[in-house]
């Protein structure tokens, strides 16, 4: 039994890392194999939506909000009068064991603020792992934040414990960081993010050969980048994350709107609410990249440097090119298809097992889920198609925007629904 | 009018295909014997389930169909409606009546049909993955109601079999009266009949929960409380996600 103090904690360090977006636990597979309890699903589960509409799938908290930094765009930061806590290892493992037994959770995401210094730090976090993984047989999922700064030996142990590890740039360009965050570089960030990248691919190689190899970051790192606290435009973060899938391999980059915090400080741009919208279409483009194959130039570039904010990605790249248009639904390939806006890839697939059978109509297309209000301008098929008869970018733009949008004015989406109609 | 009287469960239906090409004649409506009433104007055929029959019909579908394909119209069942028994028998004999399989043939109406009944059983059934809520009994037995709208429980039990795998439990179905309890060494079907159990409202006393149960829903609440932003409220988009329906056993929600 605890002691109402544990209870305190949890409020207090849930409450600390609830603007830490990522809460994902999809992309690991570990099962138990008899002698201990738990597993995870390759694709995750949520287990619960808060007020804000957030998915809950792990238990998200800090070890400790104490922080020897002071980085400007943080809650936590030591120049802040807040209350304090910190955990004990066997005070989360129970929690953690315990929820998840009681279907709560999928697992563990556990960060930190910098206690006396990274290693330090580390190491406390890596316990819990451990613990869990060693002591209580827990296969369950495991996300722990590498702390910027941490050495090599250490983030080696947390891996074998983890499925996920995540470093958080934060901030997207060098000099920004060192402005908000004088204790912090891109070094003490990329040099972690390079040794588990490296880790990660001789553990693959490894496991090819020794199947009982133990896995290391099973479920790869991804990192979050926070929107609007710096100037850097939306092409400097989409190649950003581009970047980071390509190079670094990262399996995700979120992005975290700037909640306004520290007024106080001056470095910080005043901002009355959060670019929520922007952080949506950054989604977006980010989702274009990953499911519909589309390169981090052709969402933004010279000519077009951020995203449009009353349109999304895919809608505007449709009306920027749009002599690749319209699209053939019963010749084209996949990947065409997989660009009509008003089309997602659940439909695109049914488009193509579909019209092996014979040719598709409007009718089918739109019992098959398309969005037709938005295709119409953008495709053929096997019925005459007035809707693209001299039409023009301009003229598609303005009627897809009258009156009833198409685009609804978004507020929080969390990914699961983006593109779920578009 | 022909009407097919059957015992709603698929071995049932499956027969009722067979039947039907036996006799030659196809039902204009199929109703689920516990729905029917004497009254109805017709000609009426009672289906026995015969396992027999069944099997050879599922076979013959194996034959033409992927694993998914088969499982899609059992899933599709699931649903219990007659309208979906209607469609799973007319799209049963749309499949024999093709030299090709059809499974992907989505401008068919009856293909669909199938495929999105399914898709809604499926999602239904992830809603469960993610919506049971155990509660920990004095003596070990974690037991959680459900209570979904597609009977959805056969689909679910692996999962958590495979996954609490060291922990005895129950999963309650209270729409439907029966559950999944698993030993420790498999999950078998039960109903409950105990007086500390309410059958109707799915609870279960509070003097025969664990002495830490308490605590662990009241931390799981102050969770479920402070990683909320309150800034960015946004109710609709909890509603499309944790319909209120699904509510009724959620810990962490305050009942309206
Ligand atoms: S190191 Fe992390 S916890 Fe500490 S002030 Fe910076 S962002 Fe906040």
């Amino acid at each position: 039994m605890f002691s109402n103090e544990v209870s305190d904690k949890l409020k207090i360090l849930a409450g600390a890392a609830k603007y830490d977006v990522s809460c994902s636990s999809s992309g690991s597979n570990r099962q138990n194999n008899g002698s201990g309890f738990g597993n995870s699903i390759a694709a995750g589960i949520c287990h619960s939506f808060t007020e804000d509409g957030r998915c809950i799938s792990l238990l998200k908290i800090l070890f400790s909000n104490y922080c020897i930094y002071d980085c400007a765009y943080c809650i936590n930061r030591k120049s802040n009068d807040i209350k304090r806590a910190t955990f004990k290892v066997d005070e989360i493992v129970s929690i953690t064991v315990n929820f998840y037994r009681r279907n709560y959770i999928e697992g563990l995401f556990l960060s930190s603020g910098v206690i006396k210094n990274p290693d330090y730090t580390m190491e406390l976090l890596t316990r819990v792992a451990k613990e869990l993984r060693i002591k209580e047989k827990f296969f369950g999922y495991i996300h722990l934040k590498a702390i910027p700064g941490a050495s090599n030996d250490i983030l080696k142990e947390a891996g074998l414990y983890a499925d996920r590890l995540s470093v958080n740039i934060e901030i997207p360009t060098e000099p920004n960081l060192k402005l908000l965050a004088p204790d912090k570089n891109f070094h003490d960030v990329y040099s972690p993010m390079g040794f588990l990248k490296e880790g990660i691919i001789a553990n693959k190689e490894e496991r090819k050969l020794f199947r009982n190899a133990q896995s290391f970051v099973p479920a790869g790192q991804s990192t979050q980048l926070i929107i609007g606290a710096t100037p850097e435009n939306d092409m400097q973060i989409v190649n950003l994350a581009s970047a980071l899938y390509k190079d670094q391999k990262l399996k995700r980059v979120y992005y975290s709107a700037f909640s306004p915090v520290n007024d106080y400080d001056k470095r910080l741009p005043s901002l009355t609410q959060s670019p929520l919208v922007r952080e949506n279409r950054l989604y977006q483009a980010d989702w274009l990249m990953r499911f519909y194959k589309f390169t981090a130039d052709e969402i933004v570039n010279k000519n077009h440097p951020d995203l449009e904010l009353e349109i999304d990605p895919k809608l505007s790249y449709a009306l920027r090119n749009i002599c690749q248009y319209p699209v053939d639904v019963n010749k084209a390939d996949y990947e065409m298809i997989l660009r009509v806006p008003g089309i997602g890839v659940r439909s695109a697939k049914l488009i193509v097992s579909a019209r092996r059978y014979g040719k598709l109509n409007f009718n089918n297309l739109k019992k098959i889920g398309v969005v037709l209000k938005r295709a119409k301008y953008f495709i053929t098929c096997a019925e005459m198609n007035e809707g693209v008869i001299n039409i023009n970018p301009v003229i598609i733009k303005n009627k897809l925007l009258e009156a009833p949008k198409p685009v609804k004015k978004v507020g929080v989406l969390t990914q699961l629904e983006l593109f779920s109609k578009a | 009018m022909n009407i097919f009287i059957y015992d709603k469960t698929f071995e049932g239906l499956l027969t009722l295909v067979f039947d039907s090409y036996d006799l030659k004649i196809i039902p204009d409506k199929i109703v689920r014997n516990e729905n029917f009433q004497a009254s109805l104007f017709g000609e009426k055929y009672e289906v026995i389930s015969d396992i027999n029959k069944a099997d050879r019909v599922w076979k013959g579908l194996s034959v033409k169909l992927s694993e998914e394909g088969c499982q899609k119209l059992y899933r599709a069942h699931l649903s219990e409606s007659e309208e979906a028994d209607m469609l799973i028998f007319k799209q049963i004999r749309n499949i024999f009546s093709k030299r090709h399989n059809i499974e992907r043939d989505y401008r068919d109406e009856l293909v669909l049909g199938i495929k999105n009944l399914s898709r809604k059983v499926s999602r239904e059934a992830c809603r469960m993955l993610e919506f049971v809520r155990f509660q920990k009994t004095a003596d070990n037995i974690y037991f959680s109601p459900i209570s979904p709208g597609y009977n959805v429980l056969p689909l679910i039990g692996k999962h958590f079999r495979n996954r609490l795998n060291d922990q005895q439990w129950v999963i309650y179905d209270i729409k439907r009266k029966y559950g999944l309890f698993y030993d420790l060494k498999e999950v078998s079907e039960i109903t409950i009949d105990n007086k500390y159990f309410s059958a109707l409202s799915g609870k279960i006393e509070e003097t025969v929960l664990s002495d830490d149960e308490k605590q662990f829903q009241n931390l799981w609440k102050e969770y479920f409380n402070s990683i909320n932003i309150k800034e960015r409220k946004n109710l609709r988009q909890q509603l499309h996600f944790m319909p209120k329906k699904y509510r009724k056993f959620l810990t962490e929600v305050d009942k309206f």
